[in-house]
């Protein structure tokens, strides 16, 4: 993290509030190609609200987003996937009514020289990037609420990962799935790291995280506790950050984090 | 699916070749629906209901509701619903009455040509500008649609009221009411076997053409033999549609009077004429192949079953939602001045009551056409076949001599009924596809 480049990603000072209530206050938080951070907390700790002003789903209050070091206006979804910014979300956000390949294509389908939408090349393409993420995936021309939540996942990760994505932000991939999709899913997580994509983790299990980040940032009501090195702290010290909002030595506080002398 | 399901013996090699011809099960059942009900009626009347005057009546009598409907299908699959269409028809059948029967000629004289243009456009802007109206009320301030559209509903009804203090509005142009079908308004047997040959030839380019685009990208193809079934299946319809409108002939004195401004000769056993296909029901066609395009073949049309499935996935993969659902608005504010054209030429006046009850016909064929009320579902071609299962009810009850309030009886029963046996359908269906 110590090389020249600005980072990837850039959240400074990010704070949204609902009805007065301060969801994110304060957050900053990086992100560098080929990295993956965890982002951890409770549940309504504000991981998902942080990330959503990313992805465009919320507007900020205040604060300002770099993408390699220059500032961007994020207002809207399309704007955010116009910067290469991919979101998985928790809900997978597909429409169960289409088939695979109309969700994987929705908001930027592929369109014939007519205008119209170009259905077979859209087929043929989904049944390329399924074949990467689950080979033995046949059903392209039922409804997706036919499929099951493995395949489902497959879906929504195949929409992020087939628009060049250089940001990936997953929210709780693995909640809905089993033991080997879940491991599929990390298989997928190393091979994109490899590909130099900034991948957010969002999870409130902490041994999802831990084998896959680079680093882990803490949250706690709204405020971030701290970011470390996932090398450099153990899991019971990510657990108290977590749950006590204490930063261990190895770990750089935020303004989330209580003082050292009183925890 | 539920072919296999429900009869594993005999009906599996059946059930496995139905599914290679890819025919839509939902729309064969709604065909069957039809036709116990017009065999029904015909038995029930001694007769009476399958003659070609009756079909071709009840071709002309669809038309409206259908046109409708086939916007309806959209409103309801973007999880809205539309109470005001039968007002909206009301006033804009008022608007375009008051335009050509007097304000136009005071101008351009009585019957001048280009009167039933200016009327006709006059009427869709004023219709698709109602619906970008309730679809801004709808997308921009967040009011629900049921209560936009029924506050619709009485504002629209009584504007039409308004505009002539509660007079109808009478005669039409000439020219104008051939949109209502009639002597006039009907194509005549030698044009309707020209559009019987646009369509086999459009049935037969549509086949190849997409057997054409899946093989360039290697997917599987469907048998040629399904091909060709369906492919003549859609001939043999449009075949049997033509035979029928080309055989009901013009009264006797009409064929004759014709033939003498025309300088023939009447031969001694009389004339036959044909009506041929009525000009409104060429709109409602014509309507309900475009509707499904946009349904298919567009990004809009995409964009409103993604919203009618899931609004908030539509919303983060960047589809703009509200105006889409505008959109959808402006479309149905359009296809309800299209059907007061329909209904104000047939009618050969303009009332304000006009297009009363014609929302609950119009929504009532849209959901027994297989449009789900919880959006996301639904084909144009239901809807108009709903149009027609409900007008042929209507008609058939008519002519087996029911009084109203039985007839109304028996509709709303057949409504609630259907759209139980679609969800019974559905369910089974589903469970067919995840196992």
């Amino acid at each position: 993290m110590s090389d020249a480049r600005p980072p990837l990603v850039e959240l400074r000072g990010m704070g949204i509030s609902f009805g007065g209530v301060h969801a994110v206050d304060g957050v900053s938080l990086d992100l560098h190609g080929g990295e993956v951070v965890g982002l951890l907390g409770h549940n309504g700790a504000g991981k998902s609200t942080l990330i959503k002003m990313l992805s465009g789903a919320y507007r900020p209050d205040s604060g300002e987003i770099r993408i390699d070091g220059s500032l961007v206006a994020i207002h809207s979804p399309r704007d955010a996937r116009s910067h290469g910014i991919e979101t998985i979300y928790q809900t997978l956000a597909l429409a169960e009514n289409l088939d695979a390949a109309a969700n994987l294509f929705l908001g930027r389908e592929l369109r014939t020289i007519w205008g119209t939408l170009d259905d077979v090349a859209m087929e043929a393409e989904t049944r390329t990037v399924m074949a990467r993420l689950n080979p033995h995936f046949r059903k392209f021309k039922e409804p997706v609420r036919a499929l099951s939540g493995g395949q489902r996942q497959a879906v929504a990760i195949a929409r992020a990962i087939h628009f060049n994505a250089r940001v990936l932000i997953m929210d709780e991939p693995t909640a809905a799935l089993g033991p080997q999709e879940t491991q599929q899913v990390a298989d997928l997580i190393v091979q994109l790291k490899k590909e130099g994509i900034g991948i957010f983790l969002i999870s409130h299990d902490i041994h999802d995280v831990f084998d896959l980040a680079d680093r882990v940032a803490v949250m706690k009501n709204g405020r971030l506790v701290g970011t470390a090195p996932t090398r450099a702290v153990t899991k019971d010290e990510v657990l108290g950050m977590i749950i006590l909002g204490t930063c261990p030595a190895a770990a750089k506080p935020g303004p989330g984090a209580v003082a050292a002398d009183s925890g | 699916m539920t072919e296999a399901a429900a009869r594993r013996e005999p009906g599996r090699a059946f059930g496995d070749l139905f599914r290679a011809t890819e025919i839509d099960a939902r729309l064969v059942g709604m065909l069957g629906a039809l036709a116990l009900i017009w065999v029904g009626v015909d038995v029930a009347s001694g007769g009476a209901f399958l003659t070609p005057r009756n079909l071709w009546n009840l071709s002309v009598q669809t038309a409206s509701v259908a046109v409708m409907a086939a916007g309806m299908v959209l409103v309801i699959v973007a999880r809205h619903i539309d109470l005001s269409v039968g007002s909206i028809l009301g006033v804009v059948g008022m608007i375009m009455g008051v335009t050509q029967a007097e304000f136009l000629p005071r101008y351009l004289g009585y019957e001048h040509a280009l009167i039933w243009v200016v009327a006709l456009a006059v009427g869709l802007l004023v219709g698709a500008a109602i619906g970008l109206l309730h679809g801004v009320i709808v997308a921009y301030l967040g009011v629900p649609a049921f209560i936009v559209t029924l506050g619709g509903l009485l504002v629209w009804r009584g504007c039409a009221w308004w505009i002539t203090s509660g007079r109808t509005v009478a005669p039409m142009d000439d020219a104008f009411r051939r949109m209502g079908g009639g002597i006039e308004g009907s194509i005549g047997a030698g044009w309707t076997w020209i559009v019987a040959l646009a369509a086999f030839a459009a049935i037969v380019w549509r086949t190849l053409h997409a057997r054409r685009r899946r093989q360039k990208v290697g997917f599987a193809l469907r048998p040629v033999w399904a091909e060709a079934i369906v492919a003549g299946l859609a001939c043999l319809a449009v075949l049997s549609v033509v035979l029928v409108v080309n055989s009901y002939n013009l009264p006797p004195r009409v064929a004759e009077r014709l033939a003498a401004a025309r300088g023939l000769v009447v031969p001694p056993e009389g004339l036959a004429i044909a009506h041929g296909l009525a000009v409104p029901v060429l709109i409602a066609v014509g309507v309900a192949i475009v509707v499904t395009f946009l349904t298919q073949r567009t990004r809009f049309g995409r964009y409103v079953f993604a919203l009618g499935g899931n609004p908030e996935a539509a919303e983060l993969s960047g589809v703009d939602t509200r105006r889409v659902t505008v959109l959808v608005f402006v479309l149905m504010g359009t296809l309800c001045a299209v059907a007061a054209a329909i209904s104000t030429a047939r009618l050969n006046a303009a009332t304000n009551a006009q297009g009363t009850l014609d929302e609950l016909y119009v929504i009532a064929a849209t959901v027994i056409g297989g449009t789900s009320l919880g959006g996301g579902l639904g084909t144009v071609a239901g809807a108009v076949l709903g149009a027609l299962i409900m007008q042929s009810l209507q008609s058939g009850m008519v002519l087996m001599g029911l009084d109203t309030p039985l007839q109304n009886i028996v509709v709303g029963v057949v409504l609630v009924v259907a759209v139980w046996l679609d969800r019974l359908y559905r369910t089974r269906a589903l469970k067919g596809g995840a196992a």
